[in-house]
């Protein structure tokens, strides 16, 4: 096991040699590591620079690189028609779910009913069905009420299967809320909807980014559902075109995919980067021990 | 008879009845035209959906004058469990009438002031202020969720599959236990099944540990004291989980693929090309490898928020009796980081466990295993099912085994959730 410097915080006796020494094989781990983290990521963005069809170039950077690709992605392919249909898709998924996610949450987190124990248990199992065969089920259903190869249909599919997962995170966030707020606001005459408003949601913003921000970034990176839900090709998502530049035998598009990846990637890794803070807090507040 | 029995019986017979006999004109005529409308246009549907969910359907596709006729089985299915779904509403919906009009019988005989409507209305949505607004969730928990689960159980007790029982073309029937018996005895299906199942398990296992400890591992290197520029490589060594994982998976398949740059590297240097995902022991180590890629740093953020926020004076009182910084890093730092990272263990092995992704994107489950029904050297459970159910419409034995899988993690997640906050601090009613 290797003993990390974390433990050096005093000036110990050794001699500056070695401590020499182990600074540079730290560096040296660091920026192994590094170049491990980016090898990918830089050969996918010379990729997308390679002239031709073909990704296996024998050096990261191209020869001779150029941005033919990302012009083809606007003008042979329907990039901009997938990028509007999948923010749009993210957009409206991540309205709805956060509304769906905190008023459930509000609810089991602040009343008490009949059923309670009950809903909150089954919400804990459902969400743990392996859902593949559910599709077929789903499918089925959406044509009964003639859904299918829509995108509200594709939403509601989203929307309505994040709940049970969520509302659990959210749920435990809001009980750390304490309760005298809520007092304090009911007897200045305030209803059950206003102290959500007004109290529980603007505190509670840390874990609504959460879940905003996951369930804005799910349909970028969702190929499965859409491709079952959406049959023609001008209601595809971004996941979905990308899937199938290069999978299958006769699709070997792979300087185009990568093109696009990095179109779909940049924005989504920034936007994760920036809300980091959050990230940590929302996977926290499910799972942390009293 | 009292009143108040009189009112429930008389809503007991017919929807409303017991409102008028209270006096309450608008809530009985609601209840009874209620009444009156599932009367008249439901029953023939509840009737038709009921048939279809005992038998599955008479017929199979037939042509009669060049029109297509015949029964769908597994339409008829999810009809049948819709019906049952919207009959145990209308249940609801009847013991609410009938509770109303007993209610309300009491306070009459107890000499209160009758209600007006609008002043039942308020009452209404203050007592029960909670399920008004649980309504949609219950709605789309129960038609995205919960219907498609009754779906996947009804399914694991038919014949669903290729190729003689596949609708419309041919029906389906109800066949017991016999998908679970054939799992256990028939030779192929046992040993695909328990095959796969040891190596999911061992993936789950491997995968947590592996990305535990490289959580742990850059989160000690990225914190350590003396390093410079310590939000760089953090943000570094963040990308790959920030970065759309599908993606990176797609990319990482081509890099390992035979004429792949990975190769291309090896060739340049005058070692022969390696089958790094067509080779079964190869195929599996790649993954773990991507997996670690993927996955560690999730645990290195964080394990950083836990390093920083381990009290100072913990290491103070420890320089006071004398420790040494070995001493400090194995009795304070790791017990800290083990002792709020336990719940996570569990999470990520559930998580991993259905790592669908991971497998699917990288190798397809492949390479093919010619001992294996439809499943290749590095398929788990998830892929296994997904393979049976979409590429080879095996859904009846898909059934079975997303049931026994859905008892596995379903087990083992309840046991850490129970242990969560969330639900200790939950005063149950």
């Amino acid at each position: 096991m290797i003993v990390l410097p974390v433990e050096k915080n005093t000036a110990d006796n050794r001699s500056k040699l070695s401590k020499y020494l182990s600074k540079i094989v730290l560096y040296a781990v660091l920026l192994f590591l590094s170049f491990i983290v980016l090898a990918p990521v830089v050969w996918i963005i010379g990729s997308s620079l390679n002239p031709g069809n073909s990704l296996y170039g024998s050096t990261l950077i191209p020869k001779n690189p150029t941005l033919i690709h990302y012009k083809e992605l606007f003008t042979k392919t329907n990039f901009v028609r997938w990028y509007l249909n999948t923010l749009k898709i993210a957009t409206i998924n991540m309205i709805l779910s956060v509304i769906f996610t905190t008023i459930t949450a509000y609810v089991f987190s602040r009343f008490k009913f009949k059923g309670k124990k009950v809903g909150l248990v089954s919400m804990l199992i459902l969400q743990m069905f392996p859902s593949f065969l559910s599709m077929t089920a789903i499918y089925v259903l959406l044509m009964q009420i003639g859904l299918l190869n829509t995108h509200l249909g594709l939403i509601l599919v989203y929307a309505g299967g994040q709940i049970p997962y969520n509302a659990w995170l959210v749920k435990g966030y809001f009980d750390g809320i304490p309760k005298s707020l809520d007092e304090a606001a009911r007897i200045d005459g305030a209803s059950n909807l206003t102290i959500f408003r007004k109290i529980i949601l603007p505190v509670a913003k840390p874990i609504i980014t959460f879940i905003a921000l996951t369930q804005f970034t799910a349909p970028w990176m969702d190929y499965i559902l859409p491709r079952l839900i959406l049959r023609s090709a001008d209601k595809k998502t971004l996941a979905m075109a990308l899937y199938e530049m290069v999978t299958g035998q006769q699709n070997t598009k792979f300087t185009l995919f990568a093109a696009g990846s990095i179109l779909v990637a940049i924005p989504i890794t920034l936007l994760f980067i920036y809300l980091q803070k959050h990230i940590v807090e929302g996977l926290s507040a499910g799972a942390t021990k009293s | 008879m009292k009143k108040s029995t009189k009112a429930a019986l008389l809503s007991t017979v017919f929807m409303g009845l017991g409102q008028f006999y209270n006096r309450e004109i608008i809530k009985g005529i609601i209840f009874s035209a209620f009444e009156l409308i599932i009367l008249i246009f439901t029953i023939p549907y509840f009737k038709h959906s009921i048939w279809g969910l005992i038998t599955l359907g008479e017929k199979p596709l037939h042509f009669v004058n060049g029109i297509a006729q015949g029964d769908h089985s597994i339409i008829l299915l999810i009809q049948g469990i819709i019906s049952l779904l919207l009959i145990g509403l209308l249940i609801v919906i009847y013991i609410i009438n009938i509770k109303d009009a007993k209610n309300t019988a009491e306070l009459i005989e107890r000499g209160e002031e009758r209600r007006t409507f609008k002043e039942f209305l308020k009452y209404v949505w203050d007592k029960y202020f909670p399920m008004f607004m649980l309504t949609p969730t219950i709605l789309a928990v129960t038609f995205v969720t919960l219907l498609p689960i009754i779906f996947t159980f009804c399914i694991a007790f038919t014949n669903y599959s290729s190729p003689y029982h596949l609708p419309p073309r041919s029906l389906v029937d109800w066949v017991g236990l016999k998908n679970f018996r054939n799992l256990v005895k028939l030779k192929i299906w046992s040993s695909t099944f328990f095959g796969v199942a040891k190596w999911t398990v061992v993936w789950a296992v491997l995968a947590t540990i592996t990305t535990y400890f490289g959580g742990l591992f850059l989160a000690l290197l990225t914190n350590a004291k003396g390093i410079k520029f310590k939000r760089v490589w953090r943000s570094i060594f963040i990308l790959p989980y920030a970065i759309p994982g599908f993606l990176s998976l797609l990319v990482m398949r081509l890099m390992f693929s035979g004429p792949g740059p990975i190769n291309n590297l090896l060739v340049k240097f005058d070692i022969a090309r390696i089958s790094w995902l067509t080779d079964p022991t190869l195929a599996k180590i790649v993954i773990l490898l991507v997996n670690m890629w993927l996955g560690s740093p999730y645990f290195m953020v964080l394990m950083s928020g836990i390093l920083t926020n381990i009290p100072k004076d913990l290491y103070e009182a420890a320089d006071i009796d004398g420790a040494t910084n070995r001493q400090k890093f194995y009795k304070i730092t790791l017990p800290m980081i083990f002792y709020q990272t336990a719940p996570y263990l569990i999470l990520s092995f559930a998580y991993n466990f259905n790592n669908f992704n991971n497998i699917y994107l990288l190798t397809d489950g492949g390479p093919v295993n010619p001992a294996y029904k439809y499943a290749g050297h590095t398929d788990i459970l998830v892929s296994w099912i997904y393979k049976l159910t979409l590429n080879q419409n095996q859904f009846h034995m898909a059934a079975v085994i997303s049931i026994i899988i859905f008892f596995i993690v379903a087990s083992i997640s309840s046991y850490s959730f129970v242990k969560t906050k969330s639900f200790k601090e939950e005063d149950m009613i």
